[in-house]
C-alpha cells in the first residue's frame, strides 16, 4: 500500500465511516458502516434539536427513561462505527513476536468471506442502532392521537401515513420495533438457555433420563407451536407488563427442543473424546464436567441456532399479537399495528404494509446473520 | 418392516397421551373455568353450582382426568359448552376444511420447493441460482397473516378477480354446475393456499438445494457421468433419489408450521376449519373442544410422522434394521 493511499484511507475513514471501505472495493462494509452513520447522523441532528423535550428531568411528569438510554446508545454505537472507520483507516501494526489467532478472530476471518452473513450483520446493527435510537428518530410522540389528518397517505411529513386516530405510523412503527426485537432477543436466550442445559444433562447422563428427557422434546414438538403458545395465553390471561414477562416466558419455553436435541447430539460425540474421560478420572463433580467441559465446547451450534431463533420468535411473536393475544393495546408491536390495520385494507393499505415490510427485513436480517454464522462456525453444515 | 411399523406405531400412543394430560394440566393450572365466559356474573351460587355440575366440573381434577381420558378411549370426544353440542360433530365439519388446505399445500410445496432447489442444485452460483436464493429467503423471513392480506389486497381488492373470504360462493355456488362448482372451489383456495404455503415451499427448496449439492459430489455421480449417461439421466435417476431422504423428514417437521399457519389464514379468509375453531375455543375457555382439538392436531402430526418415518425405512433399507 502507497503511502498517498494510505493518507486517503485515513481521511476517507475518519470524515466518514464506511468511505474508506468502499473506495477499496469492500463493498458491504462500506456500504454498512455508512448506513450506520446516516442513522447516528439522522439521530443526532433530529434528536438533538428536541433534547430539551426528550431530557426531562427525573422527578417531572414528562420524564422517561428511552431517551436517556437512546443518548447512551448514540454515543457507544458512534464510537463503535468511527472506531472501524478509524481502524480501517491506521490498521494496527502486526503484534511483535510469534502470535496465533484467537478463536474469534479466526471464526471473524471465515465470517467475513460469507458475503450475505456480512449483509445480514450490518442489516441486524442498523435495525438495533434504529430500535435503540428510536426516541431521536422518531417524529412524534407514537400514542399522540391527532398529529395528523385522518387516515392519510404516506407524505414527506408522515413517511408510513396516518391511523384513524391520527397517529404517525412512521413513530409507532419504531417504537414496534423496540418491543418485538426485544422480546426476540429475551426469549431467545431463554429458550437457548433451558435447550443447552436440558440437551447436556440428556446426552451426559444417558439411558433413561435421556430417553425420558428426549420425549418431552419430541411432545412439545408434536403441537403446532403457535397453537400451544394461543392456548397458554389465552388461558393465562395477565395484564400490563405481566403479560409482556408472560410472552416472554412462554416464547422462550416452547422454543428450546431444537437446540437440545443439537447441545445433545454435540455431547454424546464429546463425550467419548480423550478430555472428557480424563475429566472422570480426575474425580471432577458433574456441575463442573457439564458447565466448565461440555457445554462451552458445543456451543458453536447453539450460537448458530440463536440468531436464526430469533428471526423466527419475532414471527411467532408477531402472529401472537396479530391475533389480538400478545402484548396488549398501549403498546404498539408490528403484529398489532397490522391487525389495527386489517380493518382499513381496502382504504388504508399503508397502516398493513410497513409493519409488515419491517418484519420481514428485520427477520430475514437475522437469518442471513444466521447463515453467515454457521458457515463460519460448522464447516460441515456449509452450505446447507 | 412389519416389526419396524408396529414398533413405530406403539412408540406413538404415549406420545399422543402425553400432549392429551399436557394440555389438560395446562387448562386445570389456568385460572378461571368456562362459567365465567357463559354464565351472568349475576347468577346465584346456588344456580352457578347447577351448572358447574352440569358439566362435571364439580368434582376434582383427578376424576375428570380419568374420566375424560376413559371417554376419549371410546370415541366420545364430549359435548362443547360454548356451542351446546357434541364436539365430535363440531370437528367432522372442521377437520375436512384444514385436511383440504394442508393437503394441498402440502402437494404444492413438495412440488415447487423441490424443483426449485433441484433447478438451483444443477445451475449452482448461477444467476437463476442467485435470484431464486434471495427470493427463497425472502418468503421464508415473511410472515404468513401479511402475505395474506398483502394477497387480498393486490388480487382481491385491487385487481378484484379472485374471491377473498369462504371457501365458496355463498350465492351462487348451489346453482353451479359440476365443473362451476369444482371451479369455484379452485378460485376460492388459491390466496389462502399461496399464503399458507409459500414460506415452507421457500424452506423445503433451501434443503433440497443444499441436499442434491451434497449428494452431486458424491463418488457415485462421478461413475455414471463418466459411464457418458446423460446429464438429465443422471440427476433425476441417480441424485434426485438420494436427495430425497432429508426431505421427507423436513416435509413432515413442516406439518405442525403447516396448522400453526392455518389458524392466522382459517381467519383472515375466513375459513371455518379447525384452526379458526381452536383460536375461537381457546378464548372462550371452551375446554372440551380444546382439548379434543389438541388431541386432533397430535394424532395428525403423530400420522405425518408416522409416514414419514415408514418412507424412510421404504427408501433407506438400513434404517428397518437399527
Amino acid at each position: 500500500m502507497s503511502q498517498s493511499s494510505t493518507s486517503m484511507r485515513a481521511k476517507t475513514g475518519l470524515v466518514l465511516p464506511g468511505l474508506g471501505h468502499l473506495l477499496s472495493g469492500q463493498v458491504i462494509e462500506g456500504v454498512g458502516l455508512m448506513a450506520l452513520t446516516v442513522v447516528l447522523v439522522y439521530a443526532g441532528v433530529h434528536g438533538f434539536t428536541h433534547l430539551d423535550v426528550l431530557l426531562a428531568r427525573p422527578g417531572t411528569p414528562t420524564f422517561r427513561i428511552h431517551p436517556y438510554v437512546a443518548l447512551t446508545g448514540w454515543f457507544l454505537i458512534a464510537i463503535l462505527t468511527w472506531y472501524r472507520g478509524f481502524r480501517f483507516a491506521v490498521p494496527a501494526p502486526p503484534a511483535a513476536g510469534h502470535s496465533r489467532a484467537t478463536q474469534a478472530q479466526a471464526i471473524w476471518r471465515q465470517f467475513r468471506k460469507s458475503r450475505s452473513g456480512m449483509i445480514g450483520l450490518y442489516m441486524v446493527l442498523v435495525i438495533v442502532a434504529i430500535a435503540i435510537l428510536t426516541p431521536f428518530i422518531a417524529p412524534f410522540d407514537p400514542d399522540a392521537l391527532e398529529v395528523g389528518p385522518k387516515l392519510a397517505p404516506p407524505t414527506f411529513e408522515h413517511w408510513m401515513g396516518t391511523d384513524e386516530f391520527r397517529r404517525d405510523m412512521f413513530s409507532r412503527v419504531l417504537y414496534g420495533a423496540r418491543v418485538s426485537l426485544s422480546i426476540g432477543f429475551v426469549a431467545v436466550i431463554l429458550a437457548a438457555t433451558i435447550g443447552t442445559v436440558f440437551g447436556a444433562v440428556a446426552g451426559y447422563f444417558g439411558g433413561w433420563t435421556d430417553r425420558i428427557m428426549m420425549w418431552c422434546t419430541d411432545l412439545i414438538l408434536s403441537l403446532p407451536r403457535l397453537i400451544l403458545l394461543l392456548a397458554i395465553v389465552g388461558f393465562f390471561r395477565a395484564e400490563g407488563a405481566q403479560s409482556l414477562f408472560l410472552i416472554i416466558t412462554v416464547l422462550g419455553l416452547t422454543g428450546w427442543m431444537g437446540v437440545a436435541r443439537i447441545v445433545r447430539s454435540q455431547v454424546l460425540s464429546l463425550k467419548e473424546q480423550d478430555f472428557i474421560q480424563a475429566t472422570k478420572a480426575l474425580g471432577l463433580p458433574t456441575h463442573r464436567v457439564l458447565f466448565v467441559h461440555l457445554i462451552p465446547n458445543a456451543f458453536a451450534p447453539v450460537i448458530v441456532f440463536a440468531s436464526l431463533a430469533i428471526g423466527n420468535t419475532i414471527l411467532v411473536e408477531a402472529a401472537l399479537s396479530f391475533l389480538g393475544l400478545g402484548v396488549p393495546p398501549p403498546t404498539s408491536t408490528w403484529g398489532s399495528i397490522v391487525n389495527d390495520g386489517r380493518e382499513y385494507l381496502r382504504s388504508a393499505w399503508w397502516i398493513t404494509m410497513f409493519p409488515g415490510l419491517m418484519i420481514v427485513f428485520s427477520v430475514m436480517s437475522f437469518n442471513m446473520l444466521g447463515d453467515g454464522l454457521r458457515d463460519a462456525l460448522d464447516p460441515k453444515l456449509r452450505g446447507r | 418392516m412389519i416389526a419396524y411399523v408396529l414398533r413405530k406405531v406403539l412408540l406413538a400412543i404415549p406420545l399422543v397421551w402425553g400432549v392429551l394430560t399436557l394440555t389438560f394440566l395446562l387448562i386445570e393450572a389456568a385460572p378461571g373455568d368456562a362459567t365465567d365466559h357463559f354464565v351472568n356474573p349475576e347468577t346465584p351460587p346456588e344456580v352457578r353450582e347447577l351448572i358447574m355440575k352440569k358439566w362435571g366440573l364439580d368434582q376434582p381434577a383427578y376424576v375428570r382426568y380419568v374420566k375424560m381420558m376413559g371417554n376419549l378411549a371410546t370415541g366420545d370426544f364430549g359435548r362443547s359448552i360454548a356451542q351446546e353440542r357434541p364436539v365430535f360433530d363440531i370437528i367432522k365439519e372442521a377437520l375436512p376444511i384444514t385436511l383440504m388446505l394442508s393437503s394441498v399445500d402440502l402437494c404444492v410445496i413438495l412440488t415447487v420447493g423441490m424443483t426449485l432447489g433441484v433447478l438451483q442444485a444443477v445451475r449452482q452460483y448461477s444467476l437463476l441460482d442467485n435470484a431464486l436464493s434471495i427470493g427463497s429467503l425472502l418468503f421464508y423471513s415473511m410472515p404468513e397473516f401479511w402475505l395474506a392480506l398483502m394477497l387480498m389486497l393486490v388480487f382481491g381488492v385491487k385487481l378484484a378477480i379472485l374471491p377473498i373470504s369462504g371457501i365458496v360462493d355463498p350465492m351462487f355456488h348451489d346453482s353451479m354446475s359440476v365443473g362451476g362448482q369444482i371451479w369455484d372451489r379452485v378460485r376460492h383456495i388459491v390466496l389462502p393456499g399461496v399464503a399458507l404455503g409459500v414460506a415452507q415451499s421457500a424452506a423445503t427448496a433451501r434443503y433440497m438445494r443444499s441436499s442434491v449439492l451434497e449428494v452431486i459430489r458424491q463418488d457415485y455421480i462421478r461413475t455414471a457421468q463418466a459411464k457418458g449417461l446423460r446429464e438429465s439421466v443422471v440427476i433425476v435417476k441417480h441424485a434426485l433419489r438420494n436427495a430425497l431422504l432429508p426431505i421427507i423428514t423436513i416435509v413432515a417437521l413442516s406439518m405442525p408450521y403447516l396448522f400453526s399457519g392455518s389458524v392466522l389464514v382459517e381467519i383472515i379468509f375466513a375459513w371455518p376449519g379447525m384452526g379458526r375453531l381452536i383460536y375461537g375455543a381457546i378464548l372462550n375457555q371452551d375446554t372440551p373442544l380444546v382439548l379434543a382439538c389438541f388431541f386432533v392436531y397430535a394424532i395428525l402430526i403423530v400420522i405425518a410422522n408416522l409416514v414419514a418415518d415408514i418412507l424412510y425405512a421404504v427408501a433407506d433399507p438400513r434404517i428397518r434394521y437399527s
